[in-house]
Formats: structure tokens, C-alpha cells, sequence
């Protein structure tokens, strides 16, 4: 085996090295640095002309004391000569200097490339390794832009050299990865595919990469790829422990080419043919057969290759998700993992079972591990594994365990580590919600977790404890009597201040019987937390107080001394003083009758999805609320009964007389109702989305843009849904004229008062489209009931915003606020024309002026399936011309734009290509503006 | 995505005697998670997982390592990645590095920073395991040892 001694070949720079080594002092090393920098400056730039070897020497200690830190602003040009050296190590420490230090230097670059190309060309498979490897390690635009082209050609070239191939592919990765528009596969594309049968593991592990980068992006081209795959791992798994000579490791035929090829084949859906289908389900039982058999040596490095596959090929089976015999099967693999002596393979096992709760078919299996989950959450030492073991916990827990989950979880919140507490907070609370049978068991975990980890109870949890309290009269007592013992602590977290004063507030009356609780010992408990509170609570707790002279007349007096002390009426807080000022004047002139009236019980809030899951959809976007934003949900002032508008209180107090909302209502109800119309997605997704915060950025509310869109290319459906209110649309639009019809249902019981709605036009799209509201709804829309409405709409020149369409009414007392784009685009007053190619193309010419073309490169969102791009066209408006454009891929529309004021004809073709971004061609006869306005429904 | 975003080996001190960066990261970037990855793994025992997720310094990505006497060796790859496979990649490359420096000391590692480079573009390439044989990989760097 080949050995080096230290340095050999470059003795100064050994001893150089040494004497950095040697230095004993900062100071003393800058010194030798600087002392070195001064001799290779002056020998670069000395009259003698320097031999390969020096030149060599001296490149590779400037690369030396860049690696230190410092930084090298010469000897480029002398590290690109040596790319055109012929020895080997001349050439290496060339293309290594260049590799670390990347520089820009557009004159170098274009020294560097043509090295490189000469390299490429030379035949010589080290010196094409070498090229392909600065290539793979710098992978800049210009290197693309001159190399891209040659790679693939280099790659499957019949004489190539195995590890160039290698080279080639992993290279063509790297520039497909940075500038994937200069790496056409094209012509390729097969060849490439095919070198997954290529005798030469070592290609096959490479090339595997890039295949498998390629089928990402464009899975259809690369389709073949499976049955190859399938073989090629059957081969593999079917081969005896020593079958693969070079490539077996510790017992195990292949690991790392295994785990390639699984993972590429989750990039695509379980194979369609059986026979392939059949040979894959084969290999996987082979995989977790293996797993039983006794291991074949006792070093980790066979178990960890070995379950290295076993994972992938989990993997592959939880992606597939339609083998349940292979599902289970995993899951109990996983299960004997969870006690295992071996650290990764537990933490491992619970990372994968996380997955596999959430199938059907292994739901169940996961379950019976709830034991050993339990106790990893309490006994694993690295906090990693707890955090599996809490997430493991959370995905397959359900109704039969949940108490037993949400109280394990608790218990482990008492001592988790700060960096995953507010997730554990959110998700006891979202599973004591979920799985609540009675709810006092779900007032006495809320209350808990405040007492636990008050810090990290999100306003969103605490309100939502309230809301439902309110809303479930057969709680109140309890939640009263429990937040009442909850106050008792010396020292209680102020959200449990929060959640008393409430509860108190409204039904404190329930525990007031018994002496223990009585009115004045309730209402000296708040008061004695009141100082230690910030304003939001203390501005809570007054309210609360009015609410107690409304309850307990004896505690007037007691209440109206708090409220006149000077500390409240003169408080320098505005807020607090106003409330003291209007609470303090409201008890003392109101009757009885008008404060009970006022100060009436909270009516119970509307039905709606939790507030905290609406807390983690809003999260997931910024803007989200844009189209269907709720008015209450813009006020200031996220506290609940705190910081709401000046000389809001005794209006909102009377408010509550006509069993209209009070700000706390507003605040606590509303202000989670932002995401309406969205189905609530499992929690499970909803969570790994907001805790990454990377996630994609969908916005919940655009559900509502989704269903604007969807409206572009056709006329009639549901264009919104919450759990109250369905709105359908019909539409029918002839030349430029249109007549939408709305259809409002009521989905409750109960009737919505004061229904109103309106049409608006934002900025200046009023010039350019009109309409008449025909009939105006009834202001009262009962249960179950249904109402219609009827625009007329007329086009007058183009446009591209959309009209907004902002429905009011009131429900159970609470202000509902929706607005909602219509869906009225340009392209609905397209009128189709049927044109013949030549006709086509000779208008296409005329019409090539540049305010009359425009062209446009996107993505395309959604799969490019023939049949549904037509149809999407042809729901555009426009007619769909068959065999007129050359290349049968592109799509050719034409139609006319029925405007009031003139008739717009539009050409349009759109090129998709492989990379699933479409071209997209328009020649108009108007000006730029209608383009932007077309592209915009496109 | 199967990618390394970086190879690195480190002794206890911090000192890097391997830094092989396989996406765009600037130099403060770069001096950052060195710092932040011996900071990760030195604390760590044998009980410990050879895994590291942190959401808020790695964000969507991992660090798996193995210690080796004084060396880290770490390797930095995407969360969906497969750890046991990588991990095991790390051995792999340090029983190379072994036969190649016959019973590899940190020393080698310094001293031979340039040749570190080349058994590391042997291996690894462009973020993807490149080679896996020992044999292949050992009999390469012979025959690049034989030119001069």
C-alpha cells in the first residue's frame, strides 16, 4: 500500500510548516508569515524565471497561509501557469490553488478555461480528472457557460476512462445545480440512464447522483430510470456478502450505491408494472429479512451499513405507502430499534416511526410502542433523542391515549430544555384540544401548562382556554374552581393572572357559595397579583372587577375604593386611568338593571377552528390575510381587554347589552378566524411547517386566491367556504358584457343579521370596468337558507386588478368581515377565432412592433399534461389552433378582447419545454399594458 | 437533495486540519460554522447520537461526526439525508487516509494538506459520494503518487 513520508517532495515547505508550528505566539507567527510572503513576492517577481518545482513550492505555502486565515492578494497567474504544466503534482497544486481560491479575476477565468479545455482534450485520464474536479469544485456560470455542452459528451463517450466518467457526471451535477439552463440533457438523456447498468460500480454510484438530480426536475424524461433502478438493486441485495469484491463493505454487499438507488426511486411513485412492481417488493422483504438475521460481525461498521439500507429502504416504503404488510413490518424493525444498546440506531428508529404514524396502515403498530416511546422521553440522555421521542409521542397519539400522552408530556415539560419548550407548549395544547373528551380534563391541562410554562404560553393557547370555557356552560364551575386554586400559589405566571381574571370575572358567581371562595376572597386574590402585573393584565383585571360589582353587589364598595384610589383613577397609563375613570362612574350612576344588562354574561363565540392551530397557519405567511381579512383582526392591541381603542369600553360594555361583542371578543374570537375557508390540515404538517419556518411560504388565506384562480378558466363553482358561509358564483360573459350570479348559504342554524354586501373596485379600475348591482341582498339570511345576488358587469378598456367583493353580517352576535376577490379577469371577454397557419403567422409578423410582443419564462405550477393545458386554454377564452405551429409541443390561441371601446386581437403561443417552464408568446394590437394583464391570468 | 454542503476536520482546540466547502458560503459564513460545529460536537459523548440537528444554527441541514482520537471528523448534509450512510462514508474515508499515511496521525493531515485534498476529491465530489472502494480509491492515489 502506498505510503508518504511527511512533506515529501517539497522540503521548504515542510519546514516552513514547522516553523508556523514552532511559533509560540500570534505575534511570532505573523512575523514568519509576513517574512515568507516578503521571499515567494520577490522570487515571483525576480529576473530568474522560476523552474515548474518552485513554482510549485511556492503556490502551495500561499495556499498554506490562506488555509491559516490570512488573506493571499498575489500569485494567481503563477498557480494558473502551472495548470499548463505536464507534471502531475504541478498541475495538482495549480488546479488546488485555484479551487480554494475562487477568483473572479475575468482575465484569469478565461486563462483558467482554456487549461481546462486543453486538459479535457488531452487524453490523458488524469489530467481530465483533474480539469473535471476544478470544474465540479468551482462550478461558476463561465465554466458552465464554456463546459456545459462538452460534459455530457465526455460522459458517455464509449472510450472514456471509468473514473472519468465518474468525474463527468458528478461535474455535470455541479453545473446542472448552479446554471441548470446551459445543461440540456436532451439527446442524452437515455445514454445517461442507461450507465445504471454500467459493469463499473464505482460509475454507477456517480452517475446515480446526477440521474437522480435530473429525475427531480423532470421526472418523466427520466422514467426509465425505475425498472434500471429495481434491477440493478435486486442484483445488489440478491448478491452474496463477498459477490461485490471492492465494493463490499464490512460484510455488506454495496451500502452507499444501495441507498442511492432507493432514494432515487422515491423520486418517483411505486412502478406500474407488476413485474418490476413484484421484483421491488421482493427486494425490500430481502432488505428487512436481512435485518433479522443474525449480524455476520460484530463491528459497527456492518450494522450501520447495513441499517443504513435498511432506513433508506423504510424510507422508500413509508413514500409508497400502499404495502400495509411491508408498513408493519417496518414498524416492528423499528420497535426492536427502540431498545437498542447502539445511541443513533434509537434516535433513528424514532425519527422514522414519526413517519410511519402518520399511515393508516401502521398507525396502530406505532401505538403499541407507546411504552418505550414514554420512557426514551424520560431516561435518554442526549436531548436530541427526547425531542425524537416528544415528536414520536405527539404524531401517534389519539383519542384512545391521549391523556396518557398529554400528561407524560407535561410531566417532561417540567424539566425539557428551553429550546423545546414552546413546541411542546403548542402541542400538549393542540392535542388536549384535539382529544378532549371532557372538558374539564382539557381546563385542568391548559391550567397546567401556564403553571409549568407560562413564559411560553402564547396569548393564542390561553385564549383559546377561554373561548372554549365560555362556550361550554357544563365547564364553568370547574374552570372557575381550578383557575381559583391555581391563583393560590405565591408565585403564579401571569397568564394564569390573565386566564383567573376572566374566569373569575364572568363566572366566579359559581364557586361564590362556598365561603372559601367567596366574593371578597376572590376578588383579594386577583388584587393581590394586580401590582406585580404588566398594564394589558392589570387593564384585564379592572374589567374584571366591573363584572364583580355587576355579580357580587357586596363587593361594591370594596371594588369602587380600589377603583377611586389614586393609583388607578390618576394612573399615568392612559388606558388603566380610563378604565378606572368609566368603571368607576358606570357602578356608581347605572341601576341595577342597566349594569346587569351591560356587565351580562359573554355570549358563547362563534364555532371555529382553534385559535392556536390559526396561530400556526398564520404564521406560515406573512400577507396571508390579504384577501379575506377580518377588520377586527387589524386593530392593535393583542391583548385580550387590554389596549383597545379609546372610549371603546363603555361602548363596548354597552355592547355587550345588545349581546354584541365587547373588544374581548373581538380580540379573543375573531382574531383567529383570519385563515377562514381553509380545511385545517392535520396538525402534524401544520407543525413541521411552523417549526421550521422554512417551510413553504403558502399562505393560509390564499385558499381564497386558490379559489380565485381557479375561476379563470371557468365560470361556474364554489368560490369560497368557511364553516358559516358558502359563496357559489355563475357567471356568463357575451361580447363585453357579463352577468355574475352570487349564491350566498347560510351553513349554521342560526340567522345572520344584518347581511350586507359590496362591490368595490380598488384604484383605478373603476375607469375600466362597470357595474351594476341589480338586487341587494336581504339584510337577513336565515339558517340553512340560501340568497341570491346579481351583477351586471361591463368591460370598458382592460384591466388587471380585480373588483372586491366585502360581505358583512353578524352571527351570534360576533361581526363577520370577509372581502373576496371576484373572480372577473380580461380573458373572460375573449371571443374565440379560428384562424388557418399561414393567416396565423402572417398577422404574428404584423404584429411584432415592441409594445405589441411580449414574452414571458415560467415555471409551470402544475404538471404539463397535454390534456389539461388544452382544456386550461381553451377555458382562457381563446381558440385553440391545431397544426398551425411547426413544433406540435407549442400551443397556439388566438381571440379577440371585447372592450367597450375597442376589440383587442390576441396571439398567443406558449413553448413549453423540458424543464417544465413554458414560454410564452403574445403579439397584441394594443399597447404593453394588455400583456401584463393576460399574463397575469396565465 | 442528497448534497454535502461541507467536509470538516477539526481537532478539540477548534484547529481545522480539513475544510472542503461544496456550496457558495462566504468567509465569515465559513469561519461561523467552524466555530459553531466544534462548539456542537465537542460537547458530545460517547452516549450522545453522532448526529446534530439544530434548528437555529443548521437550519435545514446536519452535522453527522465521528471522533477519531483527537480529529472531528464532520460532515454536513441535508436533514432528509441518510445518517448511517454518511456516517459510515466517514469511516470509509478514514480507513483510506489510514492506509494511505500508514496509520494516519493529525500530523499527516497538516503536512500533507495538499494531498488530504486530492483522497477527498477521490471520494467526494461535487457534494455526492463519488467512489466507495477502498481498493479503487487506494490504487488511484498509488498511481497519482508514482507521477511525478
Amino acid at each position: 500500500m502506498p505510503a508518504v513520508s511527511k512533506g515529501d517532495g517539497m522540503r521548504g515547505l515542510a519546514v516552513f510548516i514547522s516553523d508556523i508550528r514552532n511559533c509560540k505566539s500570534k505575534e511570532a507567527e505573523i512575523k514568519r508569515i509576513n517574512k515568507e510572503l516578503a521571499n515567494i513576492r520577490s522570487k515571483f517577481k525576480g529576473d530568474k524565471a522560476l523552474d515548474g518545482y518552485s513554482k510549485k513550492k511556492y503556490v502551495c505555502k500561499l495556499l498554506f497561509i490562506f488555509l491559516l486565515g490570512h488573506d493571499i492578494d498575489f500569485g494567481h497567474m503563477e498557480a494558473v501557469n502551472l495548470l499548463s504544466s505536464n507534471k502531475y503534482t504541478e498541475k495538482q497544486i495549480g488546479y488546488l490553488f485555484i479551487s480554494v481560491l475562487v477568483n473572479s479575476n475575468s482575465e484569469l477565468i478565461r486563462l483558467i478555461n482554456n487549461a481546462i479545455k486543453n486538459d479535457l482534450s488531452s487524453r490523458n485520464p488524469t489530467f481530465m480528472c483533474l480539469a473535471l474536479h476544478c470544474i465540479a469544485n468551482v462550478g461558476s456560470r463561465e465554466m458552465a457557460e464554456a463546459f456545459a455542452s462538452e460534459i455530457p459528451r465526455i460522459l458517455v463517450a464509449g472510450d472514456t476512462m471509468d473514473s472519468v466518467k465518474q468525474s463527468a457526471a458528478l461535474c455535470l451535477l455541479r453545473l446542472y445545480k448552479t446554471s441548470p439552463d446551459l445543461v440540456l440533457m436532451g439527446e442524452w438523456t437515455s445514454r445517461v440512464v442507461h450507465l445504471l447498468n454500467d459493469q463499473h460500480m464505482g460509475v454507477v454510484t456517480a452517475a446515480i447522483s446526477l440521474i437522480t438530480c435530473l429525475s427531480q426536475k423532470n421526472p418523466d424524461e427520466f422514467k426509465t430510470c425505475v425498472s434500471l433502478a429495481v434491477s440493478r438493486l435486486s442484483r445488489i441485495v440478491s448478491s452474496a456478502s463477498t459477490d461485490l469484491q471492492d465494493y463490499t463493505y464490512y460484510f455488506v454487499p454495496a451500502p452507499w450505491l444501495s441507498c442511492k438507488l432507493l432514494r432515487l426511486l422515491q423520486c418517483y411513485p411505486p412502478p406500474e408494472d407488476g413485474a418490476v412492481k413484484g421484483r421491488l417488493v421482493e427486494c425490500l422483504e430481502t432488505i428487512l429479512n436481512k435485518a433479522q438475521e443474525p449480524p455476520k460481525s460484530k463491528k459497527v461498521q456492518h450494522s450501520n451499513a447495513k441499517n443504513a439500507i435498511l432506513f433508506e429502504a423504510i424510507s422508500l416504503i413509508i413514500h409508497y405507502d400502499s404495502e400495509p404488510n411491508l408498513l408493519v413490518r417496518a414498524c416492528n424493525q423499528l420497535g426492536q430499534f427502540l431498545q437498542h444498546r447502539e445511541t443513533n440506531l434509537r434516535y433513528l428508529a424514532l425519527e422514522s416511526m414519526c413517519t410511519l404514524a402518520s399511515s393508516e396502515f401502521s398507525h396502530e403498530a406505532v401505538k403499541t410502542h407507546i411504552e418505550t416511546v414514554i420512557n426514551a422521553l424520560k431516561t435518554e440522555r442526549d436531548v436530541s433523542v427526547r425531542q425524537r421521542a416528544a415528536d414520536l409521542l405527539y404524531a401517534m397519539c389519539d383519542r384512545s391515549n391521549a391523556k396518557q400522552i398529554v400528561a407524560e408530556m407535561l410531566s417532561y415539560l417540567e424539566t425539557a430544555d428551553y429550546s423545546i419548550r414552546e413546541e411542546m407548549v403548542l402541542k400538549v395544547a393542540i392535542l388536549a384540544e384535539k382529544y378532549a373528551v371532557d372538558y374539564s380534563w382539557y381546563v385542568d391541562t391548559i391550567l397546567n401548562l401556564i403553571r409549568i410554562a407560562g413564559d411560553y404560553v402564547s396569548e393564542e393557547v390561553w385564549y383559546r382556554v377561554i373561548q372554549i370555557v365560555i362556550n361550554r356552560d357544563d365547564v364553568q364551575g370547574y374552570a372557575a374552581k381550578t383557575v381559583f386554586e391555581a391563583l393560590q400559589a405565591p408565585a403564579c405566571h401571569e397568564n394564569m393572572v390573565k386566564v383567573g381574571g376572566y374566569i373569575l370575572g364572568e363566572f366566579g358567581n359559581l364557586i361564590a357559595g362556598d365561603p372559601r371562595s367567596s366574593p371578597l376572597v376572590q376578588f383579594n386574590l386577583l388584587h393581590s397579583k394586580f401590582h406585580l402585573c404588566s398594564v394589558p393584565t392589570r387593564a384585564l383585571l379592572l374589567s374584571a372587577y366591573i363584572k364583580f360589582i355587576n355579580l357580587f353587589p357586596e363587593t361594591k364598595s370594596t371594588i369602587q375604593e380600589v377603583l377611586r384610589s389614586d393609583s388607578q383613577i390618576r394612573n399615568s397609563d392612559v388606558e388603566l386611568q380610563q378604565r378606572a375613570v368609566e368603571y368607576l362612574k358606570l357602578s356608581s350612576i347605572a341601576s341595577t338593571d342597566v349594569l346587569a344588562t351591560v356587565l351580562e354574561e359573554m355570549p358563547p363565540f362563534p364555532e371555529r377552528e382553534s385559535s392556536i392551530l390559526a396561530k400556526l397557519k398564520k404564521k406560515k405567511g406573512p400577507g396571508a390575510v390579504s384577501v379575506s381579512e377580518l377588520e377586527e383582526g387589524k386593530r392593535e392591541g393583542g391583548e385580550l381587554n387590554g389596549g383597545s381603542d379609546r372610549g371603546a369600553d363603555t361602548a363596548a360594555m354597552a355592547a355587550s347589552n345588545a349581546s354584541t361583542p365587547s373588544p374581548q371578543a373581538d380580540l379573543l374570537g375573531l382574531r383567529s378566524t383570519a385563515p377562514v375557508g381553509s380545511a385545517a390540515p392535520s396538525a402534524g404538517s401544520l407543525l413541521v411547517d411552523v417549526f421550521s419556518e422554512a417551510g413553504p411560504a403558502t399562505p393560509s388565506a390564499a385558499v381564497n386566491d386558490d379559489g380565485f384562480l381557479r375561476f379563470v378558466c371557468k365560470n361556474n363553482g364554489v368560490l369560497f367556504e368557511n364553516q358559516l358561509l358558502q359563496i357559489g358564483i355563475k357567471s356568463e360573459y357575451r361580447q363585453n358584457l357579463g352577468r355574475m350570479y352570487l349564491f350566498y348559504g347560510n351553513k349554521t342554524s342560526v340567522q345572520f343579521a344584518s347581511f350586507t354586501t359590496t362591490v368595490s373596485c380598488p384604484g383605478d379600475l373603476q375607469s375600466h370596468i362597470l357595474y351594476m348591482q341589480e338586487h341587494f341582498v336581504e339584510p337577513l339570511v336565515e339558517g340553512g337558507a340560501q340568497v341570491q345576488q346579481v351583477l351586471n358587469i361591463e368591460c370598458l378598456t382592460d384591466f388587471c386588478d380585480a373588483p372586491l367583493l366585502n360581505i358583512k353580517f353578524r352571527y351570534g352576535g360576533a361581526l363577520q368581515n370577509l372581502t373576496l376577490k371576484l373572480p372577473v379577469t380580461i380573458n373572460k371577454f375573449f371571443q374565440p377565432t379560428e384562424m388557418a397557419s399561414h393567416d396565423f403567422f402572417q398577422r404574428w409578423k404584423q404584429l411584432s412592433q415592441p409594445q405589441q410582443e411580449a414574452q414571458k419564462i415560467f415555471k409551470a405550477n402544475h404538471s404539463m399534461d397535454t390534456e389539461v393545458l388544452k382544456a386550461k386554454l381553451l377555458g382562457l377564452g381563446t381558440a385553440l389552433l391545431d397544426n398551425v405551429d411547426p413544433n406540435p409541443e407549442n400551443y397556439v390561441c388566438a381571440g379577440v378582447i371585447q372592450t367597450k371601446n375597442q376589440q383587442v386581437g390576441c396571439l398567443l403561443r406558449l413553448e413549453p419545454n423540458a424543464q417544465a417552464q413554458v414560454l410564452s408568446h403574445t403579439h397584441t394590437h394594443t399597447h404593453t399594458h394588455t400583456h401584463t394583464n393576460l399574463y397575469s391570468c396565465l | 437533495m442528497n448534497k454535502i454542503r461541507f467536509i470538516l476536520i477539526q481537532n478539540r482546540a477548534g484547529k481545522t486540519r480539513l475544510a472542503k466547502w461544496y456550496m457558495q458560503f462566504d468567509d465569515d459564513e465559513k469561519q461561523k460554522l467552524i466555530e459553531e460545529v466544534h462548539a456542537v460536537v465537542t460537547v458530545r459523548d460517547a452516549k450522545h447520537t453522532n448526529f446534530v440537528e439544530s434548528d437555529e444554527v443548521f437550519r435545514n441541514f446536519k452535522i453527522i461526526y465521528r471522533r477519531y482520537a483527537g480529529l472531528y471528523f464532520c460532515i454536513c448534509v441535508d436533514v432528509t439525508d441518510n445518517n448511517l450512510a454518511y456516517l459510515e462514508g466517514i469511516h470509509n474515508f478514514v480507513e483510506v487516509l489510514n492506509e494511505y499515511f500508514h496509520n494516519v496521525c493529525e500530523l499527516d493531515l497538516v503536512f500533507n494538506f495538499y494531498k488530504v485534498y486530492t483522497v477527498v476529491d477521490e471520494m467526494f465530489l461535487a457534494g455526492e459520494i463519488r467512489e466507495t472502494s477502498q481498493t479503487k480509491v487506494l490504487k488511484q492515489l498509488l498511481m497519482l503518487q508514482s507521477l511525478e
